[in-house]
């Protein structure tokens, strides 16, 4: 045993005293100083002066101006466009993505991890070529758009195309340069919202807790809408609003399918755009203040529910 | 080294976790932190090790062999910590973990390469890994992770030795093989060292003293064989092994016969005998035999006093069990060999002679 | 479709238990749903992108990137390499800038227990929260030459002006707005939180007593950091900076507006498609740019479940 006898033969250097005055660093992991520092002095100089800025710039616009800025007619209309469109492209989201979220976690199929991995498209790929795509399928022409759209003169289309037609040509519903392509657009940007918020909550479910429903007499359908649906229900609001926060805010996928007309299919973030290429930077600034603020208030209420999912999830544990 | 510690306080948040404790624990004892789980006894372990460090302005100094340690980082102490949970670095092998406080040790003081493969060798050896130095934690069980993690933090020769809950995360079989393990490990290495346990049977066994800890403070304090002998407080005689409760309807060692309204009597399962005799005298109660388990050398009965619904138990050997052929459901007489009674504050202890008569024990 | 529905199984519960099983018809027409809301919404515009770029062959697919005498597009094709170039630079810098705020961030947030955490962790989800639109033309407010409060100072006009008293010519010509700068601004605001958001949960999860361990055994902090923390998080690490390099190279809104569109020298990749698919190419040139980015997302996504696949299998470990 080479140990020595006692630990004070190890003839190593006594500790050093520490009898400092005053404040001492009691952080036991170091690097708060230098991280933190970094942390703050990156954020304020990338996102607090910048997003400050729109704020002070409106502020010097004067109630008035800033007050017709943003309630000129084509913004008005916008934000009516903007907020309407997006609220139905999360709900769609918040429907068949719980579907998808759900098929995903609870059953086995073939292509099952192909899907799963599919769902993430929308945040990787970039929106300018999402909207390029989109519009390509959904356009007179395009694959989806030629169900929808009746042929032009002399143009021919396949006995299948024409059959479906015949049904869906009457309706008049134009799936591109219309508040449809909008929807359509703001529906795939947001699709991986509601499943990505769903998955990990329907993943850790606990399973006795269905079984206890089920040993206790109630039906697969009573389990599924008294036991499953109300601790899922600040899960899906979570997804949905976090898919309504990208939705407002989307512009790259929308421009391509809007048809981007004024008072008809033009969305916020394009009026700002317009208007900081007619150098109107007055309105560019007040309409910018108001979607921040949109966008502040609905990151709020994403927080708010994600702690209320998280004590749902802590009282199931 | 030894190890004095005063007016600890640390609260987190609203929570104390600490409320005024102070210890002090000679050079090259093996000092164990015993309470329940809130108690506070890992707090008290991780402010010596400085992983905690105790409220701002509240007073509380920790020292080491006489040196003001109170603000020394963790890793200046020279303090050899084994957590609950190990904390292996699971992407090093073994023999990685095992050396990392060496290797990290400022060039001027760094073994050479070879002194620490030497080193690790002989860490091996001592913990019984011999050769498994290239595995990775994962590929180990728990009781050889637990060695892993011991001999991490002995590589550097600390003059503390730190353990939280040290086998806490074992099963029962292999949790005794490495308490008697550690206890002539300790002795060999003669080191200082403090674990803390909620498990009064390993705390009892193992250690030179027991500090027991409730609601943040300290209990009492001594060697094992005192604090169960003789408990300070009604926690300590609960906490520290079975005992049975009394609260109304027995004689108690006082002058009073008996106990309604004025105290508690503690009575352990071995000091209760059980006798066929339907009334040995004034102090034997009349019970019920509820249920008898038996393994072992001992046997516990479960019994119920007639008249009252509190159930106790009785600890009495297999032979007694079968001499006197108890069954369940049979009324027998109970007499108690030693009691304890908790009145005004303070434990008046006695033995019950044969005839009954009390003798008081100070 | 009918070989996917053939082979439904449900093994997340053993038994067909009515009560915590959903009728098999209810299984298929869930995973139906499932299968025909992602092929039509995730499948079809990935295959319409690849189709539509090499609908015309390979030689015009090709002509977009390079010179070609049997094809000559409508624009000089070293434009288009130009803008690949330009996305590859900003890339090289917006991501490691983030990679290193990103553990700054990770570290200040996961490390330490301090009041304002959870105010600090909303600040950092800022910019995924609010328009990127508004990414950009916060970047204007500040340094435009005409408009800014920089270029107006510069100017001797607005708020800071008497801050700048000796105006140097080094920075008048300094161009930020539509150039090079201020692409670069916009995107690492686009991508700040990627990295720290990918990193903050895992190190999370991993809790403190490792480091603990390091800090006990004498290691100081970068000691700890490289050969503890930065091992303990490479998966979660790996996947953020392909998520924030895939964002920074597609990233169309902020930068359309910070761009000013001058070809070959401030456009990049997603503007370029822009350019092309709004009349200055070819709808084949628009398309044949945009699978690379198409690619990109594809490549992200797959990286994406090897790093999930990895973090699982050493999770079981």
């Amino acid at each position: 045993m080479s140990f020595p006898a006692s630990p004070e033969d190890t003839g190593r250097t006594p500790i050093p005293p520490v009898r400092r005055k005053g404040r001492v660093n009691r952080r036991v992991i170091p690097g708060f100083g230098l991280t933190m520092g970094f942390t703050l002095t990156y954020l304020t100089l990338l996102v607090l002066i910048p997003l400050a800025a729109v704020f002070l710039r409106s502020a010097g616009l004067g109630w008035e101006d800033f007050w017709k800025a943003v309630t000129a007619r084509q913004a008005v209309h916008s934000y009516k466009v903007t907020f309407g469109v997006s609220a139905l492209a999360a709900l769609t989201n918040a429907i068949f993505g719980f579907i998808v979220a759900w098929a995903l976690t609870r059953y086995r199929f073939y292509g099952r991890r192909l899907i799963d991995a599919l769902v993430d498209l929308p945040f990787a790929l970039p929106t300018a070529v999402a909207g390029i795509a989109l519009t390509a399928l959904y356009a007179q022409n395009g694959w989806i758009g030629q169900f929808f759209h009746q042929p032009a003169e002399g143009v021919e289309r396949s006995a299948f195309v024409t059959w479906v037609g015949q049904f869906l040509w009457p309706l008049g519903i134009k799936t591109a340069f219309s508040l449809t392509g909008i929807y359509i657009a703001l529906t795939f940007i947001g699709l991986p919202f509601v499943v990505r918020t769903l998955q990990p909550v329907l993943e850790d479910f606990d399973h006795e807790v269905e079984e206890a429903g089920a040993s206790l007499g109630a039906g697969r359908l009573r389990v599924f809408l008294t036991v499953i649906i109300p601790s899922l229900i600040p899960s899906i609001l979570t997804g949905f609003s976090l898919a309504f926060a990208r939705a407002i805010g989307e512009y790259g996928s929308v421009i391509f399918i809007s048809g981007n007309r004024p008072l008809d299919t033009e969305i916020t973030p394009l009026v700002i755009v317009k208007a900081l290429e007619d150098h109107n930077y007055p309105r560019a600034t007040a309409v910018a203040v108001v979607m921040l603020l949109a966008s502040f208030l609905l990151l709020l209420i994403v927080n708010v529910l994600q702690r209320w999912a998280e004590s749902i999830g802590q009282a199931r544990n | 080294m030894s190890i004095r510690a005063f007016n600890l306080h640390k609260t987190f948040g609203n929570y104390k976790a600490l409320d005024d404790v102070s210890i002090e624990v000679p050079e090259g004892r093996l000092v164990s932190l015993l309470g329940p789980s809130g108690s506070g006894k890992t707090t008290v372990l991780r402010i010596l090790a400085g992983l905690e460090f105790p409220d701002r302005n509240s007073g509380g100094v920790v020292e080491f062999h006489g040196d003001d340690v109170t603000n020394v980082p963790a890793g200046k102490r020279g303090v050899g910590f084994v957590f609950q949970h190990y904390a292996l670095f699971k992407h090093m092998t073994v023999a990685k973990n095992i050396s990392f406080g060496l290797r990290a040790k400022p060039r001027r003081e760094r073994p050479s390469k070879e002194a620490i493969d030497a080193r690790v060798k002989e860490l091996l050896e001592l913990v019984q890994l011999d050769g498994l130095g290239n595995r990775y934690p994962s590929e180990l069980s728990g009781g050889q992770r637990q060695r892993v993690a011991l001999a991490r933090a002995i590589a550097s020769q600390p003059r503390v030795l730190l353990l939280d809950e040290p086998f806490g995360a074992l099963d029962a079989k292999v949790r005794k093989d490495l308490r008697r393990w550690l206890r002539l490990f300790q002795e060999e290495i003669k080191i200082t060292t403090i674990f803390v346990t909620h498990d009064q049977e390993e705390a009892l066994e193992l250690a030179d003293e027991v500090v027991i800890m409730n609601n943040a403070r300290i209990a009492q304090v001594g060697p094992p064989q005192e604090v169960y002998d003789h408990p300070a407080s009604p926690f300590v005689i609960e906490f520290l092994g079975n005992v049975n409760r009394f609260t109304s309807g027995v004689g108690g060692p006082s002058k009073a016969k008996a106990t309604e309204g004025k105290g508690v009597l503690y009575v352990r399962p071995h000091d209760v005998d059980i006798q066929l005799d339907e009334s040995p005298h004034e102090y034997a109660l009349r019970s019920k035999i509820q249920h008898i388990f038996s393994a072992g050398n001992y046997a516990r009965v479960t019994l119920k006093r007639l008249g009252y619904e509190e159930p106790f138990e009785a600890e009495i050997s297999r032979a007694r069990l079968r001499e006197l052929d108890l069954k369940v459901g049979a009324t027998v007489s109970v007499v108690f060999r030693h009691v304890r009674l908790f009145a005004d504050d303070r434990f008046l202890e006695s033995d019950v002679r044969e005839d009954g008569r009390l003798v008081e024990v100070t | 479709m009918a070989a996917i529905l053939s082979r439904v199984r449900h093994d997340t519960v053993p038994t067909t238990n009515s009560a915590t099983t959903e009728p098999t018809w209810v299984r298929w027409l869930l995973i139906a749903v499932t299968v025909g809301f992602v092929t039509l919404f995730l499948v079809l515009p990935l295959i319409a992108i690849f189709f539509k770029a090499f609908e015309k062959g390979l030689i015009p697919y090709f002509a977009t990137f390079k010179h070609n005498p049997a094809y000559t597009p409508t624009y000089n094709p070293a434009d288009a390499v130009n803008s690949i170039l330009l996305t590859l630079k900003i890339a090289a810098v917006a991501v490691p800038l983030n990679l290193v705020f990103g553990l700054a961030a990770a570290w200040a947030i996961t490390k330490f227990q301090y009041k304002g955490k959870s105010l600090l962790v909303t600040i950092l989800d800022l910019p995924f929260a609010i328009s990127p639109v508004i990414a950009g033309l916060i970047f204007i407010l500040i340094f435009s030459r005409t408009h800014g409060w920089l270029g107006r100072a510069l100017k001797g006009e607005g708020l800071f002006s008497r801050w700048i008293q000796h105006i140097d010519e080094n920075i008048i010509s300094l161009k930020i707005i539509f150039a090079f700068p201020g692409i670069a601004l916009a995107t690492i605001f686009v991508t700040l939180p990627f990295i720290a958001r990918e990193l903050v949960p895992t190190m999370q999860a991993r809790g403190r007593d490792e480091e603990h361990a390091a800090l006990t055994l004498g290691a100081g902090g970068w000691r700890t950091f490289f050969t503890v923390t930065l091992p303990n998080v490479r998966w979660a690490l790996f996947y953020g900076i392909i998520l924030c390099n895939a964002r920074a190279m597609g990233e169309f809104g902020a930068v359309a507006v910070v761009s000013g569109n001058l070809r070959g020298q401030t456009t990049t990749v997603p503007i370029f498609i822009e350019m092309l698919y709004h009349g200055y190419g070819s709808d084949v040139n628009a398309f044949a740019l945009a699978t690379l980015l198409a690619l990109l997302a594809l490549v992200t996504l797959v990286l994406k479940n090897i790093v999930e696949w990895r973090v699982a299998k050493s999770r079981e470990a």
